[in-house]
């Protein structure tokens, strides 16, 4: 089998090479300057590739050479804190080798190849091992890192293994005579096996009222971000990367805005983890394949940080993994779908769309790995649907795949109401599966609370329309005290300010604290009212400005008591 | 151009569509290659390689390929397109294709930079935080611009969206700093008239001196339109990353570029995407409106304010939908308010400003300004919506609380929006007319403001 060839044809991404004869997939080297590309296609004796690099004044018979591997990620000590290209390349490392611009022909390792780190074995001499078993321990910075047995080696007995200082490409085991180094290679295009999927029932805690409350995503789902320009899917996102309470976030900003990923990128480091006092970037890796990166490397950024994503989740860990977006991921596969001519489905996208996306949305799970601890892996998707529109097909066939759903809403953005997430066309499945573990967790009447908060905006809604017609002075009293209660429940509890250090976050425990506020302004409301008290005296308790003001106070937590004071006190001087 | 060989001539045209010349037989020809086509009349045409393979070269030429026969010899230059750029193009007007059109000498160039340009590093961005005053309260206060941003503007046919670019282009400063400063003007398929309005405008108010004007006008060809807006920012990069200038670049009209693109992409058979545009659109305008921002340890930067007409005032049409996807922020025009004699007619509403926050508050405009501008934004939503039930049940029904919120909303688009086509103001006077006109609604309304501003800069 010949690994040598030439190249036929180049147009754009897309290059035709012939005599080199592949597998599907393989990676090859393209041109004197032995630009990376993948081939996607084979026909007779010419082999298509897609080409991550620019391929300007590349010609037809420079050399094309097959490595023979299909696309890899490094996986080992690392991982964690790089950012990196869609293919793995670092970007600081690239911005050192060429300056403050992507050229081509360009590359470098994932993994330091230098860096030393303390390896502690758990297994000893002699031990038998199986496929991702944890031969020892790795702290990378605050986390422990778990070196696991290749999936490649399936059974086998421990020759030797040794604690000290490595490298990740010495030898730290050898395993019935293979040599096993710290650093492991994993084609991204296939799932990382686990031992047992299970069915999530634990919710990833975000710190946002509307999604912890309202619309709460279980550990190991996957939730899609619809919406259009300027709503907030990136902040959104941003504030989940920030604030959840995954262990490891993997964040692929795919075809997104060179500022944007920048934000993330200076944002980041200078965060604290609530959880650890440690900077963020510490449990954190990021994908930055902006929107004027090479395309094709966008297409393979997702597989790549899911990739990395599913190698912490086999050592036990909750991963979030939030690619930002995927409809630029769509986007990619159509382009480079149109460069090879196939026929097209629905709005040019390829007609195995749908198939690729379940693909990507399936990898998303609770497991049991194969060295038997649980880990997870919640997948947050922003989609960004043209104009809007929900009913295209990037969007459509991600609603068939994920089970939660965050509209976000132009209206509300118009209103400044962030997030702009809308209540009453949000939806999520995992309510039943996650109802025990916040009765467990939080409170008993916790999901009541959150029923009773939604029929209360279902009722405004309905009455908006009447108010749209007559005007609110025609309504009866009670239904005037909803709207108000309506209003408080959007202002005081669906708005939150991702901005601000107090209302940033806001603990699940609290959560419950407000919402029980809420109710009980609404009880006494409705007494007052059964008192003869009128709507207008109810309406404006001095109170509600108050709680208002609470949530972006520093002593929040006593400010919330003493609400809930001045609330008994100024309705019994109303009279109740 | 000193090591490129003499190169051989084709003389092999096997077909020629639209814009695109096909050539056979040719010895490797390199993709996007520069070309050199000779007509029979001795005249010469350029064009870029679009496909490249053993048996068959595909060529797009710029000019149009009228008078081109099998007979035209074709010559391939061996290098991709650059750009001449030096300090010297300041106060210069040039062509669509770069060729000076001031009747000035050819520019003599300090540097040769492929058009095409590369991505810069994420890692090597910095994040844009300076606040620039364009003098317009609507921007300013309500969606802040800042050096390194893309914020374009959403018009559509019939809106003054040419004045408040000249507006923009000739108040535009940064408070406090002294820096070198350019503006470069990207015309593409600008009618002849327009174009006369901009150069009285550029020389009138002296602008010219610190300019760099490209005019590619309506009557120019479609594929020199696609190179137009490359020769401008790649100008644009050099005065800003090599000789450390702050850069604006306007670029008008987008959406006759987009028309471009489609035209050639048809020409090509491609196979479509949305509303026949190709699918390539999103990274092709990522590639122009990508190449603003900063540099970290560098001193320039460029902003650009791309131009955009919204086809039948539709902002889901692809171009400012695709547009809005990759800029930060968008300022849409309206009609309503045009004809109700506002200028600028600035929508509010739909208006944002994306890097906003990073370059407003305390130290850069004023501490109140981001509770200021919520506020309003609330205020004036809420006012507005008002006014249609007002329509159906009449002011009377109101509360007082609604009158003032419909009140607000009248006095916010005639004190805020409204001003002068020469009217610079400062970020404090604008600032200033905000806290004057929230006087008129109850304190309690003043929901999104904390009550320390409202203790410093309500005056009743």
């Amino acid at each position: 089998m010949s690994t040598e060839g030439v190249i036929y044809r180049v147009a754009g991404p897309v290059v035709t090479a012939k005599g080199i004869s592949p597998k599907m997939y393989d990676v090859v080297h393209v041109g004197t300057e032995k630009l990376m590309g993948e081939v996607i296609k084979i026909v007779g004796d010419y082999s298509i590739i897609q080409v991550y690099e620019n391929t300007s004044g590349i010609k037809p018979g420079e050399p094309v050479s097959n490595t023979g591997l299909p696309l890899v990620v490094e996986l080992g000590p690392g991982l964690l804190t790089s950012v990196y290209d869609g293919i793995q390349r670092p970007l600081p490392v690239l911005r050192d080798k060429m300056g403050d611009y992507i050229f081509r022909g360009v590359t470098a390792p994932g993994l330091d190849r230098k860096k030393k780190w303390d390896f502690t074995p758990v297994v000893k001499k002699g031990d038998e091992v199986e496929a991702g078993q944890v031969l020892g321990t790795v702290m990378e910075g605050t986390m422990l890192h778990k070196i696991m047995v290749p999936i490649s080696i399936k059974k086998g007995k421990i020759d030797s293994i040794s604690a000290g200082m490595f490298t990740v490409e010495d030898t730290i085991a050898e395993i019935d005579g293979v040599k096993v180094m710290m650093m492991q290679k994993w084609p991204v295009r296939v799932p990382r096996p686990v031992s047992e999927k299970y069915q999530p029932d634990v919710p990833l805690i975000t710190g946002l009222r509307v999604l912890d409350t309202m619309f709460p995503l279980a550990k190991g789902g996957a939730a899609a971000i619809p919406g259009a320009f300027g709503t907030g899917k990136t902040v959104t996102q941003q504030s989940l990367a920030k604030y959840s309470d995954a262990q490891i976030v993997v964040y692929i900003g795919c075809g997104e805005r060179g500022n944007e990923m920048t934000e993330v990128l200076t944002e980041f480091p200078e965060l604290v983890d609530p959880k650890t006092g440690q900077s963020l970037m510490n449990r954190t890796v990021l994908i930055a394949n902006t929107s004027n990166m090479p395309v094709a490397a966008r297409e393979a950024s997702v597989y790549t940080g899911m990739t990395i994503a599913e190698y912490f989740r086999d050592m036990g860990y909750d991963v979030a993994l939030m690619a930002d977006s995927t409809s630029r991921w769509a986007e990619a596969m159509r382009e480079i779908s149109s460069r090879l001519e196939e026929m097209p489905g629905e709005e040019g996208y390829p007609a195995y769309l749908s198939g690729r996306l379940s693909e990507f949305y399936e990898r998303a799970c609770r497991a049991k790995s194969l060295c038997g601890e649980d880990g997870s892996i919640s997948v947050i998707g922003a989609v960004s649907p043209p104009g809007g529109d929900l009913s295209e097909p990037v969007t459509q066939n991600t609603l068939r795949i994920v089970r939660v759903f965050w509209a976000l809403d132009t209206k509300l953005r118009e209103r400044r109401h962030f997030p702009t997430i809308n209540w009453l066309t949000s939806y999520t499945m995992y309510n039943k599966q996650l109802e025990g573990w916040y009765k467990k967790n939080v409170a008993e009447d916790f999901p009541q609370l959150k029923s009773w908060a939604m029929q209360v905006l279902q009722k405004e809604s309905e009455l908006q329309e009447i108010v749209q017609m007559v005007g609110s002075d025609s309504l009866p009293d009670e239904q005037k005290i909803t709207l108000e209660v309506a209003k408080m429940i959007r202002e005081i509890y669906l708005q939150q300010n991702a901005y601000h250090p107090v209302d940033c976050y806001c603990p699940i425990a609290r959560q419950y604290v407000m919402m029980k506020l809420i109710k009980k302004y609404s009880d006494l409301a409705e007494k007052a009212l059964k008192a003869g008290i009128s709507v207008e005296k109810i309406a404006y308790v001095p109170v509600r400005q108050r709680f208002n003001q609470a949530k972006y106070e520093e002593n929040i937590d006593s400010e919330l008591e003493a609400v809930g004071k001045d609330m008994d006190t100024q309705f019994a001087a109303l009279g109740v | 151009m000193a090591n490129v060989k003499v190169s051989k001539e084709y003389k092999t045209i096997s077909q020629i569509a639209g814009p695109l010349v096909f050539v056979k037989k040719t010895d490797p020809v390199g993709y996007q290659e520069m070309v050199n086509v000779r007509l029979s009349d001795g005249s010469m045409k350029r064009g870029q390689v679009l496909d490249s393979s053993e048996d068959l070269v595909v060529v797009q030429i710029f000019e149009g390929t009228t008078g081109i026969d099998r007979a035209a010899s074709v010559r391939f230059l061996g290098e991709t397109m650059k750009m001449p750029v030096s300090k010297d193009m300041l106060g210069r007007v040039l062509s669509g294709a770069g060729e000076p059109l001031d009747g000035g000498s050819k520019i003599i160039p300090e540097k040769e930079l492929d058009i095409e340009g590369a991505a810069i590093n994420p890692w090597a961005r910095d994040s844009p935080a300076d606040f620039i005053q364009t003098g317009i309260s609507t921007i300013d206060g309500m969606n802040t611009l800042v050096r390194g941003q893309k914020l374009p503007i959403f018009s559509a046919s019939g809106l003054p969206h040419n004045e408040i670019a000249l507006q923009i282009a000739r108040q535009a400063k940064v408070i406090g700093e002294n820096e070198e400063f350019a503006v470069v003007f990207i015309a593409m398929g600008i009618t002849n008239e327009e174009k006369q309005m901009f150069m009285t405008e550029f020389e009138r108010t002296g602008a010219l001196k610190n300019a760099v004007v490209f005019l590619n006008l309506a009557d120019d060809p479609a594929v020199e339109r696609i190179v137009t807006p490359r020769l401008g920012l790649t100008t644009a990069e050099y005065m800003a990353f090599d000789l450390g200038m702050q850069v604006l670049v306007i670029m008008t009209d987008v959406t006759n570029y987009c028309e471009a693109l489609r035209q050639v992409g048809a020409a090509r058979e491609e196979v479509p995407g949305r509303r026949g545009y190709p699918g390539y659109m999103y990274t092709d305008l990522a590639q122009l409106y990508e190449r603003a921002g900063k540099i970290k340890d560098k001193k320039g930067s460029i902003t650009q304010i791309p131009i955009l007409s919204m086809p039948g005032d539709d902002i889901t049409h692809p171009i400012p939908d695709l547009s809005g996807y990759i800029t930060e922020g968008q300022i849409v025009l309206s009609r309503e308010l045009h004809r109700s004699g506002i200028y600028p007619p600035v929508n509010v509403s739909s208006s944002l400003s994306r890097l906003m926050n990073s370059g407003i508050g305390k130290g850069k405009t004023r501490d109140d300004h981001k509770a200021v501008s919520d506020q309003m934004y609330a205020a004036y939503a809420e006012g507005k919506d008002l006014r249609g039930l007002v329509a159906i049940v009449g002011k009377d029904s109101l509360s007082a609380k609604d009158r003032k919120l419909l009140d607000f909303a009248d006095l916010f688009e005639d004190r805020i929006v409204r001003q002068g086509v020469d009217e610079d103001r400062t970020i404090e006077d604008t600032l200033n007319i905000a806290w004057d006109i929230l006087k008129e609604l109850d304190v309690d309304q003043l929901n999104r403001i904390d009550r320390k501003y409202i203790e410093k800069y309500l005056k009743k």
